[in-house]
């Protein structure tokens, strides 16, 4: 048996590890709340911010904490101008279509990621990548610790904009009722791009938290996105507290998975928690509607 | 059917069959065989995805069930391989029927069906992965042994002769379901469920035969993988990149007609060794173009290949019929 410091440590290991879950499931989930589609994207987008996380490193000498603070208007940027001139136009507003667009974006990206870095791993270090802080009896990853607070805070902004700016009024406002909005003048395209935007913008910053522990390969983001739809699914789609409630719960079960059943088949309860609750309730722990 | 339906089958078969009597270079007859496949699994893909409207990301399921079952039948319990292609593709039936029952019975569609199959063959990977007794991530290598009963042989003609035949089977099938009473069930489950069950179409039921026979298909094409290669592994026989190619060949063909999976194929694999040759070293070119066509084909091709040939081919008719003027004129 495992002794109860252990299971904790576990708990807590994968409660920070769900914190950067949950930013990525976050982007996700904005994306579907306000879009109404899956962008299967979502994991090349985050595979392309941890190379360009790598590449301030590696060529400009430059943290990857501090990398985030310029990396989050580039994706933004990407992300905004994605959904103007590739996904909006290329889909003819039809869900089925904004599926398959997404899902060939995703092979280009990956690929051309491929085609540029090989397939090769590459990490990078810092000082702190492997300082723990003492927590009474436990020992707990700095960095991770600083993934799990930048996580919450990262989600209190996103709430903040959607709920106290303009911007965040407009986005829910046709993320309620497209016909309405674009009525009362709301510039329906745009808000569209600006919310791709800020999804892939939190991609960023989960890019930034991930480097200083992970590794980074052109194939990276297929693992994440899984978990990411997982989390969303169970948060319930389009829900911002969903999806950091989801994050971290998902991280805690990957943790326990990998201790009990073994690294190889950490990520199946994931999966069977993803199916169960996609057939059981497909609306959520945390949805309003399907 | 009629003589109408048969013919085009027909002639295309034959012309395909002669294939390998002029083209006897061995990575030619690889590049077909594989191809041919591919197009297998992507007719299966179509059963469901093309004529019911359920896109499956995730038919690597029922492509690495049939591989594994011929390949564990064969390994451990010494069955014959003949008998185990017909396991195979039935293994791939009932797993087909196990997904669409949970799935269909809880109301997935759309997106949330795509997402369920996608985590379906994903746990498969999994297992598969981890579990000794498919061999882990070692993967299972099927004993050379070239004989016809093993269903291997030393030409590579008569591999792709034995996939030809399976290509043209499924392609009456195919017609057969766009004729039949099932087959307009399902499409008007597609187009519109509810009126569809309004009108009294069961339709959950049809719904789980199509699935079933999308994954008896697929895992066809599955279990020839593994015999013409003789070696598999969780990330070859369950990865996701045969659900992406399966998904690819019918969207980029034309999604829901006979011919789309396999014109679809054949384009796709086509380009992508143009553009290997172009291209060189850079590992994953042919994926680039895969997915670039992927976008290009839903922005300006709806109704893939096939569809487009079709819109061109009215639009020379209208010319004809009512002149250019006014067909100008239309266009605008």
């Amino acid at each position: 048996m495992y002794s109860p410091q252990i299971i904790l440590e576990a708990s807590l290991n994968g409660l920070m590890t769900g914190a950067v879950y949950a930013l990525i499931a976050l982007g996700l989930t904005l994306i579907y709340g306000v879009l109404h589609i899956i962008n299967f994207a979502h994991g090349a987008l985050l595979t392309c911010a941890m190379f360009a996380v790598w590449i301030a490193w590696a060529v400009l000498g430059m943290d990857p904490y501090l990398a985030i603070l310029p990396l989050v208007p580039l994706m933004f940027a990407l992300g905004y101008g994605l959904q103007r001139f590739v996904i909006g136009p290329a889909s003819h507003g039809d869900d089925g279509n904004i599926l398959l667009v997404t899902l060939g974006l995703s092979i280009v990206l990956e690929n051309v990621l491929l085609a540029l870095f090989q397939s090769d791993t590459r990490t990078l270090d810092t000082d702190y990548s492997f300082q723990v802080v003492a927590l009474g009896p436990l020992l707990l990853s700095y960095p991770r610790l600083i993934g799990l607070g930048v996580a919450v805070v990262v989600t209190g902004l996103l709430w903040l904009v959607l709920n106290r700016t303009d911007t965040g009024k407009a986005i829910r406002a046709v993320a309620k009722e497209k016909l309405g909005a674009n009525l009362v003048g709301i510039d329906v395209p745009h808000v569209y791009a600006v919310t791709f935007g800020l999804g892939c913008a939190c991609l960023a910053v989960a890019a930034g938290l991930l480097m200083p522990t992970f590794y980074v390969n052109p194939r990276i983001g297929g693992a994440f996105v899984l978990v990411a739809f997982t989390v969303v699914v169970l948060g319930g789609m389009g829900s911002i507290p969903g999806a950091l409630l989801g994050g971290l719960f998902i991280g805690v079960v990957e943790s326990l998975c990998g201790l009990f059943l073994g690294d190889s088949l950490g990520q199946i309860g994931i999966f069977l928690i993803f199916i169960a609750v996609l057939l059981v309730r497909p609306t959520g722990l945390f949805g309003a509607k399907a | 059917m009629t003589a109408r339906d048969l013919i085009p089958i027909a002639v295309l078969t034959i012309l395909a069959a002669l294939l390998p009597l002029v083209v006897t270079s061995s990575p030619v007859l690889n590049f077909l065989v594989f191809m041919l496949i591919v197009a297998l699994g992507a007719q299966g893909w179509n059963i469901l995805g093309g004529f019911g409207g359920q896109f499956s990301f995730g038919h690597a399921a029922f492509f690495g069930t049939g591989a594994y079952v011929t390949a564990i039948l064969q390994l451990r319990y010494g069955v014959n391989a003949w008998a185990g292609l017909v396991l195979a593709t039935a293994a791939g039936g009932v797993v087909g029927w196990a997904i669409g029952f949970l799935s269909f019975r809880s109301g997935l569609r759309g997106s949330y069906f795509a997402l369920v199959t996608l985590a379906f063959a994903e746990v498969f990977r999994i297992l598969a992965n981890a579990a000794s007794f498919t061999g882990g991530a070692a993967g299972l290598l099927i004993k050379l042994d070239v004989r016809a009963a093993n269903l291997q042989f030393d030409d590579r003609a008569v591999f792709y002769w034995l996939v030809l035949a399976f290509v043209a089977a499924v392609l009456l099938l195919t017609r057969w379901i766009q004729r039949s009473r099932f087959g307009a069930q399902l499409v008007a489950v597609r187009e519109n469920e509810d009126a569809a069950k309004a009108l009294g179409v069961d339709s959950l039921k049809v719904k789980l035969r199509a699935i079933a026979l999308s994954g008896a298909v697929t895992a066809l094409s599955g279990c020839l993988y593994a015999q013409y290669f003789l070696y598999i592994d969780a990330n070859i026989a369950y990865g996701s990149w045969i659900s992406v190619e399966l998904l690819l060949a019918p969207i980029i063909g034309g999604v829901g007609t006979v011919f789309g999976p396999v014109v679809g194929a054949l384009t796709l694999h086509g380009l992508g060794e143009v553009a290997k040759q172009f291209a060189g070293r850079i590992p994953g070119i042919d994926l680039i173009v895969f997915g670039g066509v992927l976008v290009l084909a839903v922005a300006f091709a709806r109704g893939g290949i096939l569809g487009l040939l079709e819109r061109l081919r009215d639009r020379g008719r209208g010319i004809m019929a009512r002149g250019p003027k006014e067909v100008s004129h239309a266009g605008r």
